[in-house]
Parts: C-alpha cells; sequence; structure tokens
C-alpha cells in the first residue's frame, strides 16, 4: 500500500532521512522506534506532504506522492497526528473532530446552514469521540482538557479523516505512564475495528510491541533492523545502540 | 432557533429599529445611518480579522469600490442610476478588486498581510486621486438621490429621503448582512476558517486548502465591505478619494477592536459607538487623534475583549451570582 524508495532529507549536515526503503501493506500495523533524533518525526512530515524529500519516491496505492499537497494525500486517504499536538485551540472537542469530517466529506463549502443541521456528521463525530472514551467532554475546548486527553483529541482528529493510511507519531507521549497502555489499548482497537494500516512512530519498544506486527528501528537518519517485535529486541546491534545494553 | 434567548433579543432590536425615525430628529437619525453602514462594514471586516485571523490595513479599499461604484454609474451611467442595479453593481466590482488584491495578500499572513493590504489600498488611493478627469481627484464625486423599482426621488431632499425609504432600505441591508454573516460564521466553512484561525498547520493536515479558504474569506469579507461603502455614499452624498486612505481602513480597524473582534456582535457595537464618539470628538476638541489614541490603550489594557466582550463577561458574572 506505502511504498518508500530511497528517500532522503538533510537539514544542512543533519542526515534526517537519509535513503531509506520501507514497505507497509494493507491492514498492517507497523512501528517505528529509535531513540530522539533518529529521524522518525522527519519520516512522517515527509510521508504526510508536511515537508518535501531532497529525492526518493513515494508511492502511495501505486500513485507517486513523493510532492503532492498535503490536500491530494488526505483524499487519498493518508492521516496523521502530531508528537506535539495540533489542534484547534479556540474550538471545542466536538468540533475538533467535526472539522475534519466535513473536510473529508468536502462539506466545508456550505456557507449558509449551521453546522449543527448536519447532524449526521455530528453524529459520527460523538461516536469517534465515543470509541476514544472523549464524548463527556463534547463541549470542552482544548484549555479544558489534561495533557493525555489532548493527546487522545489529536489522534480522534486523524482517526476522522478515514486515513487508509494512518500515521501517529508518538501516540503515547505526554500521557501519564500509568495511561500509556490504556491509550494504546483503544487507539488499536479502534484501527483494528477499521482495518486501517497504520504506522506508529514510539521510542519505548515495550509500548509498542504487544501491538506491532512488525517494528522498524531507525537510527541516525537509516534503518538499522526490521523484523517481528521479538526479533528485533535481540538484535545484537539494535540491543547496544538503541537500548544500551551491551552484552 | 426560536428558543434561544439570543433570537428573541435580535427580534427585539429589530422592532426598535423599525421605530427609530420616529424617535430620532433627523440630524440624530443621519448619523445612525453612518453607523448603520459601518456596522455592515465591520461584519464584514471582522469574518477576516475574527474568524480567520487576517488583520487587514487595507479594507477602506473594498469600502471605496462600493462607494466610487455608485458615484461613477451615477456620474457615467445616470439612466442606470437605481438601487436595485447599483447595490448588485458594487458588490459586483468590491468583489472583483478583493479577488485581485486579496490573491496578492493571502500568500502572507500576519503583518506582511497587513502591510501588504495597506500597500494595495494605497495604490488605488493613488490612483483615485491622480485620475482625476474619471474620478474627481481630490474633489471627488457627488452621490445625488438614486432612484428605486421605478420610483424617483427628484425634488425631495436628502434629510426626507434618509428618514423615509432609505431608512429601511438601509434597515432591510443591515438585517440580510447579519443574518448570511450569521449563516457563514456557524456553517461548516465558517468552521474551516476558524479552524485555519486556530491552527494553520493543523488545518492543511486535514485537508482545507489554506491559502483558497483564506481568498474565499477575503473576498467575502471585500463584498460586505463593499456593500457597506456603496450604501454610506447615499447617507454622505459624496465620495473622495480618502476612502481608500490608509487612515480611513485604520478606522474600520478601530471600531472593530473597540467593539471586539472576538464576539459576533462586537463590531455593530463598535461601528455605532465610533460614529458618535467621532462626531462628538471632532466636535468639541482639536485632538481626535488623540482621542483615538488614549481609547486604543485603554481597549489594549483594559478590555481586550473590547466592549460588547467587557459586557459579555459582566453578563456571565451576574448569572453565576445568581
Ligand atoms: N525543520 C528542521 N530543521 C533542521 N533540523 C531538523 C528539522 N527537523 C528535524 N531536524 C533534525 O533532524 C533530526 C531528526 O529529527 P526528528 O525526525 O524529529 O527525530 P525523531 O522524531 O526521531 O526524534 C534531528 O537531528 C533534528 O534536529
Ligand atoms: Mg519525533
Amino acid at each position: 500500500m506505502l511504498t518508500i524508495d530511497n528517500l532522503k532529507k538533510y537539514f544542512g549536515f543533519v542526515k534526517a532521512v537519509d535513503h531509506v526503503n520501507l514497505e507497509i501493506k494493507e491492514g498492517e500495523i507497523v512501528s517505528i522506534i529509535g531513540t530522539n533524533g533518529a529521524g522518525k518525526t522527519t519520516l512522517v512530515n515527509l510521508i504526510s506532504g508536511y515537508i518535501k524529500p531532497d529525492s526518493g519516491r513515494i508511492l502511495f496505492l501505486d500513485k507517486d506522492i513523493t510532492y503532492a499537497s498535503p490536500y491530494v494525500r488526505i483524499k487519498l486517504g493518508v492521516g496523521r497526528s502530531f508528537q506535539l499536538i495540533q489542534l484547534f485551540t479556540n474550538s471545542t472537542v466536538l468540533d475538533n473532530v467535526r472539522i475534519a469530517l466535513f473536510s473529508k466529506y468536502g462539506m466545508i463549502r456550505r456557507g449558509l446552514l449551521p453546522a449543527d443541521r448536519y447532524s449526521t456528521v455530528t453524529d459520527e463525530a460523538i461516536k469517534i469521540l465515543d470509541s476514544f472514551s472523549m464524548s463527556e467532554k463534547k463541549n470542552l475546548t482544548p484549555k479544558g482538557l489534561s495533557e493525555g486527553d489532548l493527546k487522545i483529541l489529536d489522534i480522534a482528529i486523524a482517526f476522522a479523516l478515514k486515513s487508509k493510511l494512518l500515521l501517529l507519531d508518538e501516540p503515547t507521549s505526554g500521557v501519564a505512564t500509568n495511561d500509556k497502555f490504556k491509550v494504546m489499548d483503544s487507539i488499536v482497537k479502534a484501527i483494528k475495528k477499521e482495518g486501517i494500516s497504520t504506522l506508529i512512530i514510539e521510542h519505548d519498544m515495550d509500548i509498542v510491541s504487544g501491538y506491532s506486527d512488525r517494528v522498524i528501528v531507525m537510527h541516525e537518519g537509516k534503518i538499522m533492523a526490521e523484523g517481528k517485535p521479538d526479533e528485533v529486541m535481540e538484535n545484537k546491534e539494535v540491543k547496544a545502540t538503541v537500548f544500551g545494553i551491551v552484552s | 432557533m426560536s428558543k434561544n434567548p439570543r433570537w428573541i433579543v435580535y427580534l427585539l432590536i429589530f422592532i426598535v429599529l423599525l421605530f427609530i425615525p420616529r424617535i430620532l430628529s433627523i440630524h440624530d437619525l443621519m448619523l445612525f445611518e453612518y453607523g448603520i453602514t459601518f456596522a455592515i462594514v465591520g461584519l464584514g471586516f471582522n469574518l477576516l480579522l475574527g474568524y480567520t485571523g487576517l488583520l487587514s490595513f487595507g479594507h477602506g479599499a473594498y469600502f471605496a469600490a462600493g462607494a466610487y461604484t455608485v458615484a461613477m454609474i451615477g456620474k457615467y451611467f445616470p439612466q442606470a442610476y437605481s438601487l436595485e442595479i447599483l447595490i448588485p453593481a458594487a458588490l459586483f466590482f468590491s468583489m472583483v478588486l478583493s479577488i485581485i488584491f486579496g490573491f496578492v495578500c493571502v500568500r502572507h499572513t500576519k503583518i506582511f498581510f497587513s502591510i501588504l493590504a495597506l500597500s494595495l489600498s494605497m495604490l488605488l488611493f493613488a490612483l483615485l486621486f491622480k485620475l482625476y478627469h474619471i474620478t474627481g481627484g481630490s474633489d471627488g464625486l457627488r452621490v445625488p438621490l438614486p432612484n428605486l423599482f421605478g420610483m424617483s426621488f427628484k425634488g425631495i431632499r436628502r434629510p426626507e429621503f434618509l428618514s423615509g425609504t432609505y431608512y429601511y432600505f438601509l434597515l432591510g441591508m443591515f438585517t440580510v448582512s447579519f443574518l448570511v454573516m450569521k449563516g457563514i460564521v456557524g456553517s461548516p466553512f465558517g468552521k474551516a476558517l476558524q479552524a485555519i484561525r486556530d491552527n494553520e498547520v493543523r488545518a492543511e493536515l486535514i485537508g482545507i486548502r489554506v491559502r483558497r479558504y483564506r481568498l474565499y474569506a477575503f473576498v467575502i469579507s471585500g463584498m460586505f465591505v463593499g456593500l457597506g461603502g456603496a450604501l454610506w455614499t447615499f447617507v454622505n452624498g459624496h465620495v473622495t478619494a480618502d476612502l481608500s486612505h490608509w487612515v480611513f481602513s485604520g478606522e474600520i480597524v478601530y471600531m472593530t477592536l473597540l467593539g471586539g473582534f472576538g464576539i459576533f456582535e462586537g463590531p455593530i457595537i463598535g461601528a455605532m459607538i465610533f460614529t458618535y464618539l467621532k462626531l462628538y470628538a471632532m466636535g468639541n476638541t482639536q485632538y481626535w487623534m488623540f482621542v483615538i489614541g488614549g481609547t486604543l490603550i485603554v481597549l489594549v489594557l483594559l478590555l481586550p475583549n473590547g466592549v460588547a466582550g467587557a459586557f459579555s463577561t459582566l453578563w456571565s458574572k451576574i448569572k453565576k451570582s445568581d
């Protein structure tokens, strides 16, 4: 479904993404782990069209989207959430999700009837919030939410785009340690229900290993190892550089 | 809709407005009509400032576009000088101008947007000023009384015209503008604009084409301001190039801040207060600019949400203490 071919992005001397090849299949949940600065977020930025690569290609459903606008990518079905939350700060929780739905359905050109009149969209937004246990907070604005809820709302917005491929950049960063697995559970449950292919970025292996079909380890812009979670865990090089275990 | 107490208040205000010509003296009524035209301007201006997050220092240009459309048709096509033609024409030309200027401006945001909008309006000012064979230059153009659906107002004095038919025409235009803008800001389209205002990056990455939607907002805003400009000319009786000068654009900004750009009704209240404030201050002091500057400082420091914002805070405090 997604094919990344020799993708490169340098920031001056920093080789953020250094000739990366990667494939994600239909319905697969793939995790990318790696230390801070490994280039994970940059990779997500390249796939979502937030920044453009120096060279290489990105194919999605056999279409070349290397230089396509975010708008085109979203129409095709590539959605993302953000490591550093990006919300509509003065809108309610409900509207944060509804705006994404209106955009997805091409309804943001409708300029006269109140948004509330589109009750199917509102119902759908509430259903999405429900699946993340957020519907009770629908009338709050982001200012009234906890750090963890902000993160979940960010993901719910990405979810509302009904992407075929969902890119989640550190979905549990900022969430209290005790809640991390709870958050991952609700996300993965929602993903699996819809059968969405997903790329999860994490720097903590423990959090993703139980949920991933495949784990990719990034280090200094390159892919260092790839495989089933337990295989990757046993890789000596990964142990040394990522987990700092020397055996 | 009718369950909402807000709509009951609107209805009550509308009923009061119907009787204004019987309450106010002709002098005060004229002032009130200036206020109504600026209220339409404020509604349009605030779609851009309050709802899209773009501060234009050049909206005088679209006011001038509406106003000069009326004056030029009056001068060059007197046979078409009828409100039912003039208003659509003013909307059309302010739309064309705001498409052209907006196309340039929306490529930028923040102060760059503001300065570009200002520069382009000064370009129009220079044109209106220099092309005096066509535009009357610094003398401007006179604006006679228009026809309306075959009714002619020849031989009628302007005050009579303004306190009769025209007041109700103006009130109708204001009501339509109010309802249309109210519809826009609550619609999915309006929500998309507010999304752009709140977080441009995320808006783009949920598939809103940010620049395009900024342009839509700019053009709609320009058309409301152009409508305000066109309606204003009949009250004022005269147009000059100053309408496109940054000082005038600054007054539009000022009245919107005065009323409060964070609240839908804010700019309307601001327009009304501004109209009376300006007259009073200009009549009683030579220090009009000081009055503007002074109130602006008070606003920014004490009432960041404008007069309407202060009232709504007060209101929610009263409700809480019950
Ligand atoms: N916009 C940018 N400009 C300059 N350097 C950047 C930029 N974005 C990321 N980098 C650098 O690229 C490297 C990879 O960053 P990032 O992709 O954010 O890593 P990760 O998400 O794995 O922690 C880091 O060294 C970072 O400083
Ligand atoms: Mg990162």
